[in-house]
């Protein structure tokens, strides 16, 4: 068996907007002292006119490039997930979303894969915290060829856009030829047993989940929401419903306010719908290897696997 | 406009201010009247403006203490960039002039402030935009004696210095009082001036009502340095109980404080 090859969406994402900055001009990229960690490094080394460093200052960042949104430019901010959605929320609450100005904000480090670092660094909640505002259009990308094509769509969506990356290097199981649409489930498999709902990282292990399942008879249908918000209900009912409205949300943040949340609530007024959730049980993350991390809070493709089984038996 | 016409402007904008405020019930007279004479040499005698508020040739004015923007209704009013029956419906449902500073919803803002320290540095990315596109517009930017205790103002500052963004103005609005008191005594600032120097500003400090003062200051630019006049302000100005006393910073006059008000102003 060929090695799988395992990249970071964090690294899509940089090489997605290095080579789309050659066609535009008006692309900005800043990054607040963590262009090692966040990869936007690259772009400085290809346009060290169009890199902005703001030094290790988030809400200055986030200020700065709604400064420069306001003046043509289209900015796009990057540090750890923790720190954009987190620190420097209500500026980009007011300063860009409430302002409606084309800022794209891009977190790295999202959910608990950035193992070694620990809690403080590990963000399970900007999901929330970014489909909670008006104007903002939450991304998450499932691959690393996914992170690489989602820069364009930001690029082309006007408004304010939050994407969220991750530091985990993972198999890449998406195409470049993938027509990515904003607001659109990806489907990546059919199934009519359980419809399983999953984002960034946990698309891969949902993956591995449904295969796994399909061994065993159970035959799961797989939808990639890169797009959170808009979130497209309109696939994710018809799905559900396909799989006998049995559906499984997974996604590597807090169970609140989340992915599962969403389509919750947007599955609310439908019929016999049994609802299960692998995400975060409310508690903070803490050092680890990533491996033991997922094990330790419960989202592993076999946590999902099993949850499908359940849900399957209900 | 010779200074005595700025004079006359700044009466007029005054007395617009505190009609407004009081149609309103609401609003921020104190730090709107220390406000008002800088906001006045800026728009009636320094920015490059046009009759299009869009135009893109414009200078940018950031008001970061978006709370005194009650004379700044006025001027755009005045300049006809606002229908001026507009000056009647402050804070209102569905109209231009909300409570604080929108620019999607009023011509001629061209920063949606309020939130203190974000008007700052949406001001210093203006600027630093400006720069990469070579484009000379000037962009200046009030903030508040108070708005300084926000840390982001000097990130903002610290950013400013290190772009070399000689196209960028900030002026400090000293009038030395903030809702809970004195500047001092809520969170001392103690030498501003040395404060900006080190933060890599050419900094200059002047009577903020006085024209004589404030023109000159606005024309001086100091190459690869931003520029920082500290402006000594008067909180209340023009409205003898309100000079210097904290309670009007948000409170509105009524009945008899309202007719004293508009006559010191030179209203009916």
């Amino acid at each position: 068996m060929a090695d799988v090859v395992k990249k970071a969406t964090r690294h899509g994402y940089s090489e997605g907007l290095v080579e789309l900055a050659a066609k535009h001009e008006d692309i900005i990229c800043l990054d607040a002292d963590l262009g090692h960690a966040t990869g936007s490094l690259v772009f400085r080394e290809a346009y060290p006119d169009r890199y902005i460093e703001t030094g290790i200052a988030e809400q200055d960042l986030i200020g700065m490039a709604a400064g420069l949104a306001r003046t043509g430019f289209v900015p796009f901010a990057n540090s750890f997930a923790v720190f954009t959605a987190g620190r420097a929320f209500e500026i980009i609450r007011n300063a860009v979303c409430y302002s409606n100005v084309n800022v794209k904000i891009v977190g790295s480090h999202s959910g608990i894969t950035p193992a070694g670092d620990g809690g403080t660094h590990q963000c399970i909640e900007d999901i929330a915290a970014m489909r909670s505002l008006p104007n903002m259009t939450v991304l998450s990308p499932c691959d690393f060829n996914q992170a690489k094509l989602m820069a364009e769509v930001m690029y082309e969506h006007q408004g304010p856009c939050y994407m969220r990356t991750s530091r985990e290097p993972m198999p890449i199981f998406t195409s470049l030829e993938d027509k990515i649409e904003l607001g659109k489930a990806q489907v990546l498999r059919d199934g009519k047993d359980v419809c399983i709902v999953a984002t960034g990282v946990m698309t891969c292990l949902a993956k591995e989940a449904a295969e796994q399942l399909a061994a065993e008879g159970i035959d799961a249908a797989l939808l990639n929401i890169h797009t959170i918000k808009p979130l497209d209900m309109d696939s994710i009912k018809a799905y559900t419903k396909k799989c006998g409205g049995r559906v499984l949300v997974c996604e590597e943040a807090n169970m609140y306010g989340g992915l599962g949340e969403a389509v919750a609530y947007g599955l609310v007024n439908e019929d016999g719908i049994s609802f299960d959730h692998v995400a975060v049980m409310d508690r903070f993350g803490q050092s680890g290897l990533s491996g033991e991390l997922l094990e330790e809070y419960g989202i592993t493709a076999a946590n999902i696997k099993e949850h499908a089984e359940k849900l399957v038996k209900r | 406009m010779t200074v005595s016409e700025l004079k006359e402007k700044a009466r007029q904008i005054r007395l617009e201010t505190i009609e407004m405020v009081a149609k309103a019930t609401s609003g921020h007279p104190g730090g709107s009247l220390s406000a008002t004479d800088l906001l006045v040499a800026l728009y009636y005698s320094k920015m490059r403006l046009f009759d299009d508020p869009h135009d893109e040739r414009r200078d940018r004015f950031v008001l970061s203490k978006g709370h005194a923007n009650p004379p700044l209704y006025a001027i755009l009013a005045d300049k006809g960039y606002v229908d001026k029956d507009e000056l009647n419906y402050l804070r209102r449902l569905h109209h231009p002039f909300q409570g604080h500073p929108e620019s999607n919803k009023c011509p001629g803002i061209d920063c949606s402030t309020g939130s203190l320290g974000q008007g700052i540095s949406v001001a210093t990315g203006m600027a630093l935009g400006f720069k990469l596109k070579k484009a000379d517009n000037q962009v200046y930017a009030m903030v508040g004696d108070g708005e300084l205790d926000e840390g982001l103002c000097w990130e903002a500052f610290m950013a400013a210095a290190n772009y070399k963004l000689d196209n960028l103005t900030v002026i400090v609005d000293r009038n030395m009082l903030q809702l809970d008191g004195n500047t001092e005594d809520v969170m001392a600032h103690g030498d501003l001036k040395a404060k900006f120097e080190a933060f890599g500003f050419a900094t200059d400090v002047i009577n903020g009502h006085d024209f004589e003062e404030i023109l000159p200051a606005l024309d001086k630019k100091a190459e690869g340095k931003p520029h920082c006049i500290i402006a000594m302000t008067v909180k209340g100005k023009g409205v003898s109980y309100m000079e210097n006393n904290v309670e009007w910073h948000g409170s509105v006059p009524k009945g008899e404080q309202l007719e004293t008000a508009l006559k010191e102003l030179g209203g009916k």
